[in-house]
């Protein structure tokens, strides 16, 4: 083997243990999250998670149920969810099929501005525009409510909905519009009855994707859902999310300690849940021949 | 079937509600950028913040934000680079290349608060790096590796095939085709992408909240395991933690409106710098 080999095989070493490192940040995740979190697990024993209050603070006795953060994550995310739905699809539908040329190379950049600006940014405007604007159309106490946090979360969802559902509506074959066309079908009817139920599996694997986004989200629903760790399922009251829990108990712990251990058991739970999340679509969009993105 | 006439009412239904989301993010633009404007000075810009942020600057927390980035990127950029060479130019269709593409996937999709929950248990505490610039940048570094993988293979794949066989043909070996050949072309593009994700990384609050980013400093870091103030965990205990939230609204939107400028102006660079390659390199 002359040099100019040798030389090639090394690099190809080297770039083969590189092209591994995504593995291993993976690995490191999973087992860092339950290395911290094991302790828990011996001393109060896991069945405490189960509790349905959570109060990692008292003078009594904490209690680290997280049903109540679960709820709370899914109480945003169900409502961020349905306003996100109509204006995800809709954009999709209007951007791929309905816009001109010039219009689509306007409005597809600036959605993805949407996309690109800081958590923390919206959170912010949330917290001095929408969390007013709620407590005076609905009369309440206060505007830090779940409602205002699916508001600022459903518009964080929206990008991903309609840049994933337009790549479905996309890869659509022509022909299947061409042949309703031909059969005297009107562009609208065309639409939603072919081209749209064609790329739903696509289009729900979009909206599935923005869920993951919208579960894991911390600082904007921080800012804005009131952070009371209470079950429930109206959504006008104050409630923590699972993220908000994590961000805002975590510089107050004892490193080590029962609501340190706690904190990451509620990260994996948040973890295995967008990875569900994120798996199914990712099946579907398989399924659909699209590729990973 | 429906008349022409419905079909037009349809249509401008659903424009109306395209629309929306567009004037949301204008109303959203313009609102931090009207009311950002007037806090905006010299003094904002290059002093150290007094009173604990309710007077003087930002000027620290710019620092800390652009150092965090170039910790990130310095990390992540070669890291990603390395890898999507050889998942694009050496990967077969086999078992571990499968494996590595899944990892991805579930990279890109695991939440920031909990990559934040990694840095802490790994770097923070048992690497004991403490809260500190090298800890924040590892974890973001992780955060936005998928990213820039995933640009820098469109970018090698967009070379197209004669580039390398026309190289090989010629004798040379793997790498000094890709080394001269292909990098070359594809070095633009990785970069578009490599920009588009420091946007990101410059925005993040969570990972950094837990790995990184100290409210008030008296000092710039001096070196990589000091902590620093950053312009998003400024804003967020500005407008959440403060004891005068209320009072100091210039300041947030100050605030918001550099980290905001920031951000779409890298997200512009990469933009403009994508049109750029796409008009110089038509293959």
């Amino acid at each position: 083997m002359n040099k100019q080999q040798l030389k090639d095989r090394i690099v190809r070493y080297f770039l083969q243990t590189s092209g591994s490192i995504s593995i291993i940040i993976v690995v490191l995740i999973f087992l860092f999250l339950f290395k911290e979190a094991l302790p828990f697990a011996g001393s109060p024993g896991l069945q405490e998670l189960f509790n349905t209050s959570w109060t990692p603070v008292s003078f009594q006795k904490e209690s680290f149920g997280i049903i109540p953060l679960i709820t709370g994550s899914v109480l945003v995310t169900l409502f961020a969810t349905i306003i996100a739905i109509p204006f995800g699809i809709i954009g999709a539908v209007y951007i791929s099929e309905i816009a001109n040329s010039k219009e689509r190379e306007f409005l597809k950049p600036f959605i993805e501005i949407l996309a690109g600006i800081p958590s923390v940014v919206l959170g912010f405007f949330g917290l001095v525009v929408i969390v007013p604007a709620v407590k005076a159309l609905f009369g309440l106490n206060t505007g830090l409510t779940a409602i205002s946090g699916a508001v600022i979360l459903a518009f964080m969802a929206i990008p991903t909905i309609i840049t994933i559902s337009e790549d479905a509506i996309k890869s659509v074959p022509a022909s299947y519009k061409e042949a309703s066309m031909a059969l005297g079908a009107s562009k609208l009817l065309t639409t939603w009855k072919v081209v749209v139920p064609a790329a739903l599996s696509g289009i729900i694997a979009a909206v599935m994707l923005g869920m993951g986004r919208v579960v894991g989200e911390t600082m904007a629903v921080m800012m804005v859902t009131g952070n009371a760790p209470v079950t429930s399922f109206n959504p006008f009251t104050s409630v923590r999310t699972m993220t908000a829990t994590i961000a805002a108990e975590m510089g107050e712990v004892t490193f080590g300690g029962e609501h340190y251990s706690a904190l990451f058991w509620v990260g994996i739970v948040l973890m295995l849940m967008t990875f569900l999340l994120n798996l199914v679509s990712y099946r579907v969009l398989k399924k659909y021949g699209m590729n990973e993105k | 079937m429906k008349s022409k006439g419905g079909e037009k009412i349809v249509f401008w239904f659903m424009r109306i509600i395209t629309y929306t989301v567009v004037i949301f993010i204008a109303y959203v633009l313009f609102d931090i950028f009207f009311h950002g404007l007037p806090a905006i000075s010299w003094e904002f810009l290059f002093d150290d913040p007094r009173k604990s942020g309710a007077e003087g600057g930002i000027f620290p927390a710019i620092i800390g934000t652009l150092l965090l980035v170039l910790g990130t990127i310095v990390i992540a950029l070669p890291l990603g680079m390395f890898s999507a060479i050889y998942l694009t130019e050496y990967a077969k269709h086999s078992k571990f290349t499968q494996t590595i593409r899944m990892a991805i996937v579930t990279l890109a999709g695991i939440p920031s608060i909990v990559f934040g929950l990694f840095g802490l248990g790994l770097f923070v505490i048992t690497l004991n790096f403490g809260s500190s610039i090298l800890s924040g940048s590892i974890t973001l570094a992780c955060m936005i590796l998928p990213t820039i993988i995933v640009a820098s293979e469109e970018a090698l794949k967009s070379v197209p095939q004669y580039m390398r066989e026309g190289s090989l043909a010629l004798g040379a070996t793997k790498w000094e085709t890709i080394y001269k050949n292909v990098l070359p072309y594809a070095l633009p593009g990785m970069l578009t992408g490599a920009i588009l994700s420091i946007g990101r990384a410059a925005g993040e609050t969570a990972p950094i909240l837990l790995t990184a980013a100290a409210f008030f400093l008296p000092q710039l870091p001096t070196s990589v395991f000091d902590q620093v103030m950053a312009l998003p965990y400024h804003l967020y205990i500005l407008a959440t933690q403060h004891p005068d939230a209320q009072k100091i609204l210039p300041m947030q939107y100050g605030t918001a409106l550099v980290l905001l400028f920031l951000v779409v102006c890298l997200n512009l660079v990469a933009i403009i710098f994508r049109i750029r390659v796409r008009k110089k390199y038509k293959w």
